[in-house]
């Protein structure tokens, strides 16, 4: 459905549906604090970011030839088989896989059954993984810096403020000391 | 009683790593398509990740899905913000029509 919906906002409609769907699998076998996060993060930023962009580059109106181009589309057998042979490779997999019995020897196994998962996995992120969480940190970092630095644009009649303008202001250039004549006012040239 | 266990979970995530993969191949319309079918991937690896993390009881797992989670946010940010630049020189996020690296 997210990709043969017509159009691109229902698409990201059904992705939005999606993604609720597996935060509630998640939630439900477990990982309440992925769960959640998965929550927030998707569909509070993902999702209303893919929609903010689909309506404001406004190809709401392109409706998806979906049905009419597959026809002639040219590489579509070799989507098709491509695709089947990946599925059918990963249901082998799983069909095929065994257990070893001491499988379930860890570290955190205890930690995982005395508390609850948020603060297991509190507990786990800031000792053993912090570097990683600081590497998060800066990714996020950089593509917050990355998008705003692309689409930012400098366009003209636009008054900006200047910061060195502003502080290299002396009291000679800014105030000027004027005599007032008796009902006669003071004359302002900007 | 059905019980739900590994291996669901597991098809699951193929499942919706084969349609992600089927919407990057068959899509003939714009490059958003195409970057929601790179979030499906990357939820169905979730899915991998804390279904194992949870059968097996390791954290680890749920650890990594984190970083999954924060990498895609930044890939979803960068790559729109691309797309609006994109955008905004040519006209058009047709998939056909970005051609001129064809030479």
């Amino acid at each position: 459905m997210v990709l043969a919906s017509k159009n691109t906002v229902h698409s990201v409609f059904f992705l939005i549906l999606d993604f609720i769907s597996i935060s509630c699998l998640f939630i439900m076998i477990g990982a309440e604090f992925l769960g959640m996060m998965m929550l927030i993060v998707y569909v509070g930023a993902v999702a209303v970011l893919f929609l903010f962009v689909v309506m404001m580059l406004n190809v709401a109106q392109q409706k998806n030839e979906w049905f009419t181009s597959i026809a002639n589309s040219s590489h579509l057998p070799f989507g098709l088989l491509f695709s089947v042979i990946i599925f059918f490779e990963l249901i082998i997999v799983v069909g095929g896989w065994k257990y070893k019995d001491d499988v379930s020897t860890s570290v955190t196994l205890k930690t995982i059954s005395e508390t609850t998962n948020t603060h297991s996995i509190g507990n786990v992120l800031y000792t053993d993984y912090v570097h990683l969480f600081q590497l998060c940190g800066m990714i996020l970092l950089i593509s917050m810096i990355g998008a705003i630095v692309l689409t930012f644009r400098k366009r003209d009649g636009l008054k900006r403020q200047s910061y060195i303008k502003q502080i290299s202001r002396e009291r000679k250039e800014g105030v000027e000391l004027v005599e007032v004549k008796n009902k006669d006012g003071v004359k302002i040239d900007v | 009683m059905f019980e739900i266990g590994l291996g669901h979970y597991l098809t699951l995530g193929a499942v919706i790593f084969t349609i992600g993969v089927v919407g990057i191949f068959l899509n003939r319309k714009n490059i958003i398509v195409i970057l929601m079918s790179i979030e499906l991937i990357l939820l169905s690896v979730n899915i991998n990740l804390v279904s194992f993390s949870i059968f097996i009881n390791d954290l680890s797992g749920q650890i990594f899905t984190l970083i999954v989670l924060t990498v895609a946010a930044a890939e979803a940010a960068i790559g729109l913000a691309i797309i609006v630049v994109y955008f905004r020189n040519s006209g058009t996020i047709r998939v056909e029509e970005i051609d001129s690296l064809k030479g």
